[in-house]
């Protein structure tokens, strides 16, 4: 990549005011650094990426909706987290954290677990129980 | 307080924070350098392991690997802990800059607040230097960044102990002894070396027989795993590869831009020839990525495009194996 090849797409990194480093020669074919706004290629990668997270955390909703799925996963999506993520924070197997994933056993749980969760999720247990109080 | 720490950006946070930590005790040491020393290139399809939902590529060595070889070969020692417990990962963290020795810290990126949004994963591999402490703020120099930037206690806290696949645990780290002179050549002629045999593994997902494993997948996916799923996954290939940190082209530059500086270091020509023939194989990875992105951008894909990018992708492997091939008869 020469130096003038260096992309200066649009991207989010605009919104964070900072340009990332990239490496290209100069006229006379030695390397130096130059900064880079974004470059469309990857921009649409990310942005297909986070679309897909979008559109998982929108089905969880409304499977929470339905009654299908407890708000756990709900906000496990909405934090772009899977399971093993979810399992290492909260400190709990992962079969368990998938368990309570049922309705009928999210409704069972202590005080304790539902703490737990409210903690990794930054929210408060009436929060965690019911989405909707969750603004986003 | 603070320590008196020159803040240099660079392309990769793991290089970064060596070159700047070595700049810092007076050695200067380029991120190319860091990275080439610490044979940093490499491809890997890893197996068994999904992240965010597809499998999991990678253009570098494994987190940490990279400062740790870099250390062994130019002979500087390195002092590292985990801890268990914040407290105590704190205490040693102050402790440090009350000596006035800038550390190096891993942390997950998720709460990395200074961080766009867009870019906040669950990667918790990411690498910074704290440089000193005013009150409750830590003062942050991030390699990423343009600018040093600051972090709570809070915060910080709560990045050095992010969960999840490769966890922190508060893992800091900091060079305590250094040699009278660093043994440059040797160094790098060791960091080739390792490249070249990871590039030339005789193992089905690594190096140059990872990247036609990959092409051979990316043939099956839209049929195997439909539309949606093969464009996740091949966005996932072009997001590893070009994701903030690689210096473009999955650090093809970045090697490149090492190749030049040690052809001046040994004092061999042919270094310099391979690597502008290496920024020409940077050059096709990033044509791989613009042709790639065309597929995932038009969500109706023709099976052919598909075709077309593997064919793509099995060149660049032809090309990466002679090269491999060239570059450890050259430092024979």
């Amino acid at each position: 990549m020469k130096k003038d090849e260096v992309p200066q797409d649009k991207s989010n990194l605009e919104s964070a005011n900072f340009r990332e480093l990239c490496y290209a020669v100069d006229e006379n074919g030695e390397y130096t650094t130059v900064n880079s706004t974004g470059w469309d290629p990857k921009t649409i990668a990310l942005n297909k990426a986070i679309e897909d997270i979008n559109q998982r955390v929108e089905d969880a909703k409304q499977r929470v909706l339905n009654n299908q799925t407890s708000p756990i996963e709900y906000y496990m999506e909405l934090h772009k987290m899977d399971l093993p993520i979810l399992a290492s924070y909260v400190g709990l197997w992962k079969w368990r954290v998938k368990r309570h994933f049922k309705p009928q056993v999210f409704n069972k749980l202590s005080i304790n677990l539902l703490q737990k969760y409210a903690d990794v999720f930054d929210i408060s247990i009436e929060q965690l129980k019911n989405i909707e109080l969750h603004a986003n | 307080m603070q320590i008196n720490f020159t803040h240099h950006q660079s392309a990769h946070c793991e290089n970064g924070v060596i070159s700047n930590l070595m700049k810092h005790h007076g050695f200067n040491v380029s991120e190319p350098m860091a990275f080439g020393i610490g044979s940093g290139l490499l491809f890997c399809h890893i197996p068994f392991l999904m992240v965010n939902h597809a499998p999991a590529f990678t253009y570098r060595a494994l987190p940490g690997i990279i400062f740790k070889r870099f250390a062994k070969r130019v002979g500087i020692k390195i002092k590292r802990e985990k801890f268990k417990n914040p407290q105590q990962a704190k205490a040693v963290l102050d402790q440090n800059l009350n000596n006035n020795n800038p550390v190096g810290l891993q942390v997950g990126v998720y709460n990395l607040v200074y961080f766009p949004d867009e870019y906040r994963f669950h990667f918790n591999a990411h690498n910074l230097v704290v440089y000193g402490k005013e009150n409750d703020t830590y003062l942050i120099s991030d390699p990423v960044m343009e600018d040093v930037t600051t972090l709570t206690d809070k915060q910080l806290e709560k990045v050095r102990f992010a969960k999840g696949a490769f966890a922190p645990k508060g893992h800091i780290y900091y060079p305590v002894d250094f040699p009278k002179e660093l043994e440059l050549e040797s160094a790098i002629i060791k960091g080739i070396k390792h490249t070249c045999r990871d590039m030339l593994a005789p193992m089905p997902v690594l190096g140059v027989k990872g990247i036609r494993y990959t092409a051979k997948l990316i043939r099956k996916w839209p049929k195997k795993k439909g539309v949606k799923k093969a464009n996740h996954y091949l966005g996932q290939i072009v997001r590893m590869q070009e994701e903030i940190g690689t210096g473009g082209g999955g650090f093809r530059y970045i090697f490149a831009a090492f190749l030049q500086e040690s052809s001046k270091v040994l004092n061999k020509p042919e270094l310099s020839n391979l690597s502008k023939e290496m920024t020409l194989i940077g050059d096709s990875w990033r044509d791989f990525a613009v042709d790639a992105s065309r597929i995932y951008k038009n969500r109706s894909a023709k099976e052919d495009a598909y075709n077309n990018v593997a064919t793509q992708l099995e060149v660049i492997a032809d090309k990466e194996e002679v090269f491999f091939k060239k570059l450890k008869k050259a430092i024979q």
